[in-house]
């Protein structure tokens, strides 16, 4: 690892001061710490964001779960709050990495990477969510640009993430047997107009699967969706799954998504 | 006094090692010590042309860089092969030159080119990335199958074949298939593994000026087999001026076995630069260049009556070396796979025949089981696939095929001494409910899955062996064990053995053993081991060899410490030496109440005299001291067996493999520690389970390591498996005084064809390569109801 300088920001104001095209910002570092380390990522300075107060917790509305960028996965996973509000979201920080990265990583982290194999992502998606940052707030639809890509502007930070409470919801993921990342992960939510099928780990960035949306809409019963052929040309190769096979897992982890609601 | 020889007692080792009180190499600094970092070959297979240093040599903290230029010029020698084979046509095999730093070319990715030694870890790793190689790229050879078509990786090596090895006869096979009702067939691959120890490797090396003494210590599971080589083959240091510590280690698997390019660079630099030097691998470099394990492409049949008795077997397999051939990587696809290939059965006529061929990726060598999981892998998805064409039932056509009495003289090289392989077979039914499996599928096919179940039986050939048989089948070294027993006079008793733990709990066998012999408090005993200035001499810790070897070496020279203790206590008590008994630690003159604890007869041989009398308690002949040391060499291989039953589940949708039962009924002879045995056949049954559904070792066609790293090379988890149902048959070896076998590799030998006839029984008897991942799985399950649907 090369050197770097280390900055701890008292607020999002100072954080963002510090900022420079040289830079990162460290929040569980789950994923900055090991790219230094490789020699993949290098920064003249990181500004760890983790020490502001106002970054973390949980606020639970009648409409919405609003979760702080740095709370940790298992601040998530533990919350009474989001288990009761929406369990299935709960449920997906249960399931992220191993308990080391579930006591460092976190939700902001996590989805500023935007890794394409990252649950979080269709969290996102499927609730609805709005992205609020220390600039603006940004639809979850809009957020997600491509593999490993945002709308995030340089020194923009994210603050909190706002998921709409839907009416049903469930995560199924098909894990990668070696890192357990989603080979395909489908999170189905069920809200008051429609039905969204947020799909991560499949194409190269996290998508709303918009041919089982409507299906869902019209009946919500993985029977609907049972033997759809989805397209896989867009969809992932890699040596633990073939596009092909990617394709048949969303729809079999989506029926599971849809029968676990 | 009761014996501890069959009990739970609890790990010696725990303590320190549950209490991060371990000593690991990478917990060893050394003062005004250095750091060093390799500098390795990104490509496959390259010429190189130049080095250039200039530019490294001035990054900071930077105390010297060597090349391959130099290690040639100071004639320091290269890695080797330890086992000399010869092929079909009388030639001998084939090895090309290991220089421990490649100079002219480089062989696979990880191959070291140059060795880089700084002030600080970080200052070394600046100055590595400075050092410019200027590579000519050639044409790598990857493939296992394909190897002897590819370009020749060694000049002189043609077809990149090291030897072309027949085990049997080809004529009676034959005439053996000529007579057959039926002949299964079979092709199968036997995937590539990474050993993945939990430690990676690291060495220290230091160099003492004034006594020219270098030592080094280093994650070796044999330090004086190391020491030997590095010394006679490695030009190093002579072998009196070279000590070599093997601390603890945190497990090896065979992949400790080798002297690595590290261990010689690191000894050859501390004396050039006459300092300290340490270097500790990263895991990525564990993925690369520690030796890799099976990697076989075979063909195999089976000539079988139509009443299913076999009459003759054939194995056709190409075993991958990688790109140089190293300490135990020619004997395990031959010696230690061709006469295990038969399995347990009587097979009138056989034949195994081995082409060992060159790549370009990393050397291949023992891993866990070392050629008999691969011998144990061929013939029982041969057996299996028999009894689903021939109609009858797996566990029957076995037994119809085993021996009919011990000892069973096995048809290519050994003589099983003792075994009940159908009591095992029988007791392993009735454990895993054998019988209840079809109500058992049914339930699964009412869930919409497949429900399969396998079985494999297996016997193994360890405690690896008569030196003797070894060396006349071309072993470069006897593989005796030493032990030495030592009393302090004050009673408690150091024994140092051979062997070398790193995993395998001797603190503690060991210790028992020992403690049962001699008649001592286990809390008296120390065992010592893992460096060469303690020791004569120990030939380590590999295939089994541990307990049925070292083991009986300490019972050997406990044996010689009570022989004396009869003849000094005869003289102390005024007894004939024949009239004295041992019992629990007390020599007892029989018919009289006259005796003398062992603690006294260590105390006397100290201090050989009275006060006040001219007298000694040491009968003429007998010096003082209470020492004795013992080399044994075993009289034959020992043979655990067994049978391991699996059940699994699939799920069609998604190809998802749940190992839903596995039972293992194994014959380990006499248990020293069952908890301690426990303990080796999980890990065992880890390692073969994760060979059958996760872990592959893949490159790519230019060479690159695709599976470098936890994120794509599956290493198995604890959420992979059931519970293990774990028994033992104890037919006692007949062939060592403990009547031991050995467990170490068991579970990695058989688990693999178990776990995969269950899953081949569950996808209708379709071939799935190793590892079934849910990709393969769920290809074949569409297969499956493909042909369902054509079938109604």
């Amino acid at each position: 690892m090369k050197d770097f300088n280390y900055h701890s920001a008292k607020d999002s104001k100072e954080a963002s001061k510090l900022a420079s095209s040289s830079s990162a910002f460290l929040a569980g570092g789950m994923t900055t710490i090991p790219s230094m380390k490789l020699g993949l990522a290098t920064y003249k300075d990181l500004i760890d964001i983790k020490n502001i107060k106002k970054l973390s917790g949980i606020k639970v509305s009648g409409k919405s779960v609003t979760i702080g960028a740095a709370t940790k996965h298992v601040e998530v996973s533990n919350s009474k709050d989001v288990k009761k509000a929406i369990p299935s979201l709960s449920s997906l920080a249960e399931g992220i990495g191993d308990p080391q990265v579930r006591n460092r990583g976190t939700i902001g982290g996590s989805i500023a990477n935007n890794d394409p194999s990252a649950d979080y992502p269709s969290a996102c998606i499927a609730l609805n969510a709005t992205i609020h940052t220390n600039e603006r707030k940004i639809e979850a639809v809009k957020f997600f640009k491509g593999m490993f890509e945002t709308a995030l502007k340089k020194g923009e930070l994210i603050e909190a993430i706002e998921f709409q409470i839907p009416e049903k919801s469930s995560y199924q993921k098909h894990p990668n047997p070696a890192s357990r990342y989603a080979i395909v992960g489908v999170y189905v939510a069920k809200h008051k107009g429609d039905v969204n099928v947020a799909v991560t780990g499949a194409k190269s960035c996290v998508y709303n699967d918009k041919e089982m949306s409507k299906a869902l809409s019209g009946n919500f019963s993985s029977s609907s969706i049972d033997g759809m052929d989805l397209d896989s040309s867009e969809m992932n190769t890699d040596m633990h799954a073939s596009a092909e096979f990617r394709a048949s897992l969303v729809v079999t982890q989506a029926k599971k998504a849809v029968d676990a609601c | 006094m009761a014996s501890l020889v069959g009990s739970r007692v609890e790990r010696k080792e725990d303590k320190r090692f549950l209490t991060g009180k371990g000593r690991y190499t990478a917990d060893i600094n050394l003062a005004n010590q250095t750091y060093a970092i390799f500098v390795r070959s990104p490509h496959a297979r390259a010429f190189i042309k130049k080095i250039n240093i200039d530019k490294a040599l001035k990054s900071s903290g930077v105390v010297s860089i060597l090349t391959g230029k130099e290690i040639a010029d100071d004639k320091i020698g290269g890695l080797i092969a330890g086992w000399a084979i010869r092929s079909e046509d009388g030639t001998e095999m084939k090895c090309p030159g290991n220089p421990p730093l490649a100079k002219d070319n480089v062989n696979f990715v990880g191959d070291p080119v140059a060795v880089v030694i700084a002030e600080s870890l970080a200052e070394a790793k600046d100055a590595a990335e400075k050092v410019e190689v200027d590579y000519k790229v050639l044409k790598a050879v990857t493939s296992t199958a394909d190897a002897m078509n590819g370009d020749t990786i060694h000049e002189g090596i043609d077809k990149n074949l090291c030897f072309d090895w027949l085990l049997g006869d080809r004529q009676k096979v034959k005439e053996a298939f000529d007579k057959a009702d039926k002949v299964i067939s079979i092709d199968i691959i036997n995937n590539r593994l990474i050993p993945n120890a939990m430690e990676p490797r690291a060495c220290v090396a230091d160099y003492n000026a004034a006594s020219e003494e270098i030592t080094l210590y280093t994650t070796s599971q044999n330090p004086h087999l190391s020491r030997l080589i590095m010394s006679a083959f490695g030009n190093v240091a002579p072998e009196h001026k070279l000590r070599v510590v093997a601390p603890d280690v945190g497990g090896g698997f065979g992949s400790k076995i080798n002297v690595y390019n590290e261990d010689i660079v690191c000894s050859w630099a501390a004396k050039k630069i006459n300092r300290a030097i340490k270097w500790v691998a990263e895991r990525s470099e564990s993925f690369l260049t520690d030796i890799h394990g099976r990697d076989h492409v075979t063909h195999a049949e089976l000539a079988v009556t139509k009443d299913g008795k076999f009459l003759g077997f054939k194995n056709e397999t190409i075993a991958n070396l990688g790109a140089y051939a190293r300490v135990f990587g020619t004997v395990t696809p031959t010696y230690l796979f061709g006469p295990c290939a038969t399995g347990v059965y009587e097979i009138p006529a056989a034949y195994t025949n081995v082409k060992a061929v060159y790549t370009n990726t990393a050397p291949v060598d023992a891993y866990r089981g070392a050629g008999r999981p691969e011998a144990t892998y061929t013939i029982e998805r041969l057996v299996e696939k028999a009894s689903m064409e021939l109609g009858i039932d797996k566990t029957e056509l076995r037994i119809k095929n085993f021996p009919t009495g011990f000892p069973f003289k096995q048809t290519l090289v050994h003589t099983v001494d003792s075994g009940d392989y159908v009591a095992g077979m029988e007791k392993a039914k009735q454990m895993a409910d054998y019988k209840g499996f079809e109500a058992r599928r049914k339930e699964s096919e009412a869930k919409g899955k497949l429900r399969g179940i396998g079985v494999t039986s297996y016997f193994e050939a360890c405690g690896i062996a008569p030196s003797a048989a070894v060396m006349s089948l071309g072993c470069g070294v006897g593989l005796w064990e030493s032990a030495e027993v030592r009393f302090n006079p004050t009673g408690q008793v150091t024994v140092y053995t051979g062997s070398h733990s790193h995993g395998q709990s001797h603190q503690t066998t060991f210790a028992q053993i020992a403690a049962d012999e001699l008649g001592v408090p286990i809390e008296n005993i120390d065992i010592v081991h893992g460096d060469t200035d303690k020791g004569t001499f120990g030939m380590g810790t590999y295939g089994s060899r541990s307990l049925a070897v070292g083991g009986i070496a300490i019972v050997n020279a406990c044996k010689k410490i009570v022989e004396k203790g009869k003849r000094v206590t005869a003289k102390m008590l005024e007894a004939n030496p024949e009239d004295v008994e041992f019992k629990d630690g007390e020599f007892i003159v029989s018919k009289s109440n006259k005796k003398k604890t062992i603690g006294e007869v260590a105390f006397a041989c100290y201090l050989p005299g009275v006060r006040d009398e001219m007298k000694s308690p040491l009968p003429e002949g007998d010096e003082p001291g209470l020492k004795e040391t013992s080399f044994y060499d075993p009289s034959n291989f020992s043979f655990p067996a067994g049978t391991h039953i699996a059940e699994v589940e699939i799920d069609p949708e998604t190809g998802h493999v749940k190992l839903e039962k596995y039972t293992a009924c194994d014959d380990f002879g006499r248990i020293i520690n069952p908890m301690v045995v426990e303990g080796q056949v999980h890990g065992g049954l880890a390692q073969g389970i994760g060979q059958a559904l996760y872990e592959n070792a893949e490159y790519d066609e230019t060479g690159q390591l695709m599976t470098g790293s936890y994120m794509d090379y599956t290493m198995p988890r604890a959420d992979n498996f059931p519970e293990f149902n774990i028994g033992y048959t104890c037919t006692h070896a007949t062939t060592n005084p403990l009547g031991v076998k050995g467990c170490g590799e068991a579970g990695a030998i058989a688990a693999p064809p178990t776990v995969m006839n269950a899953v081949i029984d569950a996808l209708g008897g379709q071939e799935v390569t190793m590892p079934a991942t849910a990709e393969k799985v769920w290809k074949a399950c569409k297969n499956l109801k493909k042909s369902n649907t054509k079938a109604a």
